[in-house]
């Protein structure tokens, strides 16, 4: 008898179901543990969830709060998962927002009021992403010219990174009209980036997702996504083949790096108008969190970050109305993010999913 | 900078590496311990942060601060044991386990810690090593924390055991090859359960430090990241408990640099000084040519140096 | 539990002594219905022994008062995330009133929320607001605390033996740089040899540093400790630890110095709050601007500790009085420690040209970059 032809569609649809289902399985789950906690401290759990409900889905104010909030940790996200392809674990996503946000700001100086702003925009997305690239790629040359571990290099790197913003952004180049908040001089209304029309979310959210695309495809599709992940599956064997691991490495790092720094042209030309001590407020570290449940994965990351993003954004809607510390919040991710990690033991335990795929391949 | 300065600094040097340096020890041997046995545990920065306020806690209800210190291991040593439970199952990532346990820890740690940031705890008494220099400054230079002693010691257990006693065997070989291990006959799962809990104990330790010594109180920034840093100079001590030990007392010293000049009038520049341990830690991992001999002591089934 | 002092009792008082006084400037904006919801972002946690905790003692104050709500958020950084919290407490909890406690929130959040919610004010709690920029509807609150830290350097100047003070700063912005001169300024008054050595932690609340930094000043030969860090608890801890004497700034450290405290700087910004209420609850306008020290009851010390002598006291509490009479402090002409004039002549205590300091006096040591 002649299969259907939708029979293999089906199929496929069943097995990649498991990737949602076992995901929900484990939100639900955590949502059931994390009521338990609610209820032992004496908290109404409906109402917990109607809140972050609420404060991060409910209404359009919410869901775009929601959407810029995870704009920044769709760039850091992506800057730990493109070396994580190739087998490195660089958590100095912060520092390269750091210093991205920081050249970007500075650049932007001399060209202002003299060139327009398209232009200087231009050039301060791709300074930030420069500086970025080169701090992680720092990292990645590192690893591979001296074996210095890449994941204690990027995470001092940060440390120092900081240590370079706060030194010029007090001293030679602070704007000493703003006596209470050391930044550099601001950019003005007239250069900042806008938002995405109709909405209040700034067009930093649209230029994460493309670049999430564009990575995903690069990763995926190209005969350079195909060498990394060669390198990161099997090193010895990747340079056995010939392969140029080092220079691998090295452009990994470095596109991570112009990831991380154009979070952090965002900060800067979406936001703050200016670089300051608050552009580290932490994203490069949430951003290793993402990475890891997207399972590096680009296009996951885009979802992932959202759901942070929308958690984080209900936080402070929780903390109003039932009188919660913030560390509730922080409670939740960990609850929840544990059991979504340990949820991935769960694929393949299923045989529903797995149906037929033997006779299939015969 | 005459010479007094310089003596100033000298011992605000020596003075910073005995005060800061003990909880990156305790954490940089509890994920020492961890790390040997082929398991990675990035989550020390939120098992310090609740073994800050659990010790500071249980010494404020119980007026026993070493009772304190005992208990911020013991729940060190739960959520050791709830990531060692959670990482043996099957494709189950560790180093992202351990950024979910440390939002975990934090977590806990900031929601019942909100009671404990206004009441006075009974602190750890130094012991004072330095009365017989005669030197004031010395002398307080000098003012020891015991558990600073315990660290040193432990640590040399720790080196003792892993190349002398059984255990440490089996320690190092499920670290190394857990194949090879299992053929043997040795539980890698059971060793590694063990090794998670026994470094979260540790680590737990370093966070009574911060809150029942040195600055000696509790409050939501007290750690600052010391967690994740003491994680990382495992690998620059490259899996030796002693090296460990002098990793974190060169990166307490250093941390002095910053404060200590600025006391003597060395102002410019101060967030540069306040980086030095980052600087200097960067510069000696670049500059050892420890590539090839860091590869070869890195445990073998270690996710974190593959 | 709370070792913070602020009673019911003195709250009412503060309120009380409260009039058309204070700089109450550009009172244009339109009158607000009883029934008021007021909003409250914090930078930090609310129970920091200093900063945060200082307002939200005084909210607490205000939650008693009939008709005002209050909604509170904590550990807000200052990022889009401040303007997102705000701007959720205006959709979702019908806020009209909206308060920011840290420097970084005005330029661009605040202002930006002022002009998309012209219906909803807007106050922040720093000398940042010109009438000639900013909306109507947006406004600054201040107490000046460095009056109280020039009571902390008189008490401080009579106190040491090594005519050397220590002070621990987190950052060197304007309202440090101002608390840190005042402090040498009070010190100098009574004691023409006393020099101020600062270090600068470089953030806000970084704990083992502040420890750090107290232990170099008293082994540097400080004998009087004294710091602008979001919550002071260890330093003035660490200050007693090593016998030294110490004042305290933001809320009260008295319990934590039974030996060598000798007073501290502390704000009323129960004063401020209860004045915004009683205009919400008259129908009146909010003032824009609202700032003002020891002569409009919005800042005070801590009674004086164990380590002040008699001699201390005495002159701290003449320097009160000197305050409330409008007395200046910064008495020209004045060299910052590099040599150059930046003060060049008496300026009155709420000069703007105050709010812009950007150096140190002479016979501070230390450096702000």
């Amino acid at each position: 008898m002649e299969p259907s032809p939708w029979r293999g569609v089906l199929q496929r649809l069943r097995r990649d179901s498991e990737y949602i289902a076992i995901p929900v399985i484990a939100l639900v789950i955590s949502a059931v543990a994390f009521s338990l906690f609610l209820l032992a401290i004496g908290k109404a759990p409906l109402v917990f969830f109607e809140l972050v409900h609420r404060g991060g889905f409910g209404s359009a104010f919410s869901i775009q709060n929601t959407l810029q909030r995870a704009a920044p940790l769709i760039f850091t996200a992506l800057a730990v998962a493109i070396p994580a392809r190739i087998g490195l674990v660089m958590i100095g996503g912060e520092g390269a927002l750091v210093i991205g946000g920081f050249t970007s700001a500075a650049i932007a100086i001399p060209m202002l009021d003299r060139i327009s702003p398209m232009p200087t925009l231009m050039i301060m997305a791709l300074v930030g992403a420069l500086t970025g690239g080169v701090w992680i790629g720092l990292a990645g040359f590192l690893r591979h010219a001296r074996g210095v571990n890449e994941t204690i290099s990027s995470l001092l790197l940060t440390y120092i990174g900081i240590a370079v913003m706060n030194f010029f952004v007090e001293g030679a180049l602070r704007d000493l009209t703003n006596p209470n908040k050391p930044s550099t001089k601001p950019l003005g209304d007239a250069y900042m980036v806008g938002k995405i029309p109709g909405t209040d979310v700034h067009w930093g959210f649209a230029a994460g997702i493309l670049i999430a695309i564009l990575l995903h495809i690069l990763m995926t599709r190209t005969t350079f996504g195909f060498a990394a992940r060669v390198t990161g599956g099997n090193p010895r064997a990747a340079m056995a083949q010939g392969l140029p691991v080092g220079k691998l490495i090295v452009i990994c790092s470095m596109l991570a790096g112009a990831c991380a720094g154009l979070a952090g042209f965002f900060e800067v030309a979406a936001i703050q108008g200016r670089a300051n001590a608050s552009i580290a407020a932490g994203y490069g570290f949430t951003g290793i969190l993402v990475s890891f449940l997207a399972r590096h994965n680009p296009i996951a990351i885009i979802v992932v970050a959202i759901m942070f993003g929308g958690i984080v954004a209900s936080g402070g809607l929780v903390q109003r109305r039932m009188d919660l510390p913030d560390a509730t919040v922080l409670v939740l991710q960990g609850m929840t993010f544990v059991i979504l990690l340990v949820s991935e033991t769960l694929y393949g335990r299923f045989a529903f999913f797995r149906i037929d795929e033997g006779r299939d391949r015969t | 900078m005459n010479d007094g300065l310089i003596t100033t600094v000298l011992i605000a040097l020596l003075g910073g590496a005995l005060r800061v340096s003990t909880p990156f020890m305790f954490v940089a041997l509890g994920e020492c311990l961890t790390e040997k046995s082929g398991r990675v545990n990035l989550g020390l920065e939120g098992t310090l942060v609740l073994g800050a306020v659990v010790a500071y806690a249980t010494s404020y209800h119980s007026g026993s601060p070493w009772l304190g210190v005992l208990a911020a291991g013991g729940a060190g040593a739960v959520l050791g044991a709830i990531h060692g439970f959670v990482c043996k199952l099957p494709r189950v990532n560790d180093i992202a386990i351990g950024i979910a346990m440390m939002l975990f820890g934090t977590g806990i740690a900031f929601f019942f810690g909100k009671a404990y940031i206004q009441p006075t705890a009974p602190r750890l008494e130094p012991l004072s090593l330095g009365a017989w220099t005669g030197d004031a400054k010395l002398a307080t230079a000098l003012q020891i924390n015991p558990l600073l002693i315990v660290g040193v010691i432990i640590a040399f257990c720790m080196w003792w055991a892993f190349a002398n006693t059984r255990w440490g065997l089996l320690v190092r070989m499920s670290g190394d090859s857990a194949p090879a291990a299992r053929a043997m006959g040795v539980s890698v799962d059971l060793v590694r359960f063990l090794a998670t809990a026994g470094g979260g104990f540790l680590a737990g330790i370093g966070g009574a430090f911060l809150s029942l010594y040195y600055p000696g109180s509790w409050n939501q920034g007290l750690s600052s990241g010391q967690g994740l840093m003491a994680v990382a100079l495992v690998i620059f001590a490259r899996w030796n408990p002693l090296r460990c030990v002098a990793a974190a007392l060169l990166f307490g010293a250093t941390g002095a640099i910053g404060p200590a000049l600025q006391s003597v009038g060395v102002t410019q520049g101060y967030y540069f000084f306040n980086a030095a341990p980052y600087i200097l830690t960067l510069l000696i991992m670049v500059g050892s040519a420890g590539s090839k001999q860091a590869a070869r002591e890195a445990p073998g089934e270690l996710s974190i140096t593959k | 539990m709370s070792e913070f002092r602020i009673s019911r009792r003195q709250f009412m008082h503060g309120a009380g002594a409260m009039g058309a006084s204070g700089l109450l400037a550009g009172a244009s904006t339109p009158a607000l219905a009883a029934g008021v919801t007021l909003g409250i972002v914090y930078v930090g946690p609310r129970d920091d022994f200093g900063w945060n905790q200082a307002h939200a003692v005084a909210i607490k104050g205000l939650k008693a008062v009939a008709g005002v709500k209050a909604v509170e958020e904590e550990n807000v950084p200052e990022t889009d995330a401040c303007s997102k919290s705000m701007e959720s407490m205006v959709n979702l909890d019908g806020a009209n009133i909206v308060l920011g406690t840290s420097f970084g929130y005005f330029t661009p959040f605040m202002i930006d929320l002022a002009k998309k919610y012209p219906k909803v004010e807007f106050r922040h709690a720093a000398p940042l607001w010109d009438g000639s920029k900013h909306p109507k509807n947006l406004g600054s609150y201040f107490g000046y605390l460095n009056q109280a830290h020039y009571v902390n350097g008189v008490a401080a100047g009579l106190s040491t033996k090594s005519n050397k003070l220590g002070f621990v700063a987190a950052k060197p912005i304007a309202s440090v740089l101002s608390n840190i001169n005042s402090f040498l300024l009070g010190a100098r008054k009574v004691n023409p040899n006393a020099v101020v050595q600062v270090i600068f932690t470089g953030d806000w609340s970084l704990p083992v540093r502040e420890a750090e930094a107290t232990n170099a000043l008293v082994d540097a030969g400080c004998d009087v400790i004294t710091c602008h860090v979001d919550g002071p608890k260890v330093v003035i801890e660490t200050a007693e630890k090593r016998g030294v004497k110490s004042c305290g700034h933001n809320a009260s450290q008295a319990p934590l110095a039974p030996k060598g405290f000798l007073t501290g700087a502390e704000y009323k910004w129960e004063t401020i709050y209860k004045i915004y209420a009683d205009k919400v609850a008259k129908g009146e306008p909010l003032p824009n601007m609202l700032a003002g020290g020891y002569d409009t009851d919005m800042v005070m010390n801590t009674p004086f500790g164990a380590g002040a002598s008699e001699e201390a006291r005495k002159a701290a509490t003449a320097a009160i009085a000197d305050l409330k009479a409008k007395k200046p402090i910064y008495v020209g002409p004045l060299k910052d420690n590099k040599g150059n004039l930046v003060i060049d002549k008496t300026y009155d205590n709420y000069d703007p040209y105050l709010d812009q300091m950007n150096y140190l006096l002479e016979g501070v040591i230390g450096s702000i970059t």
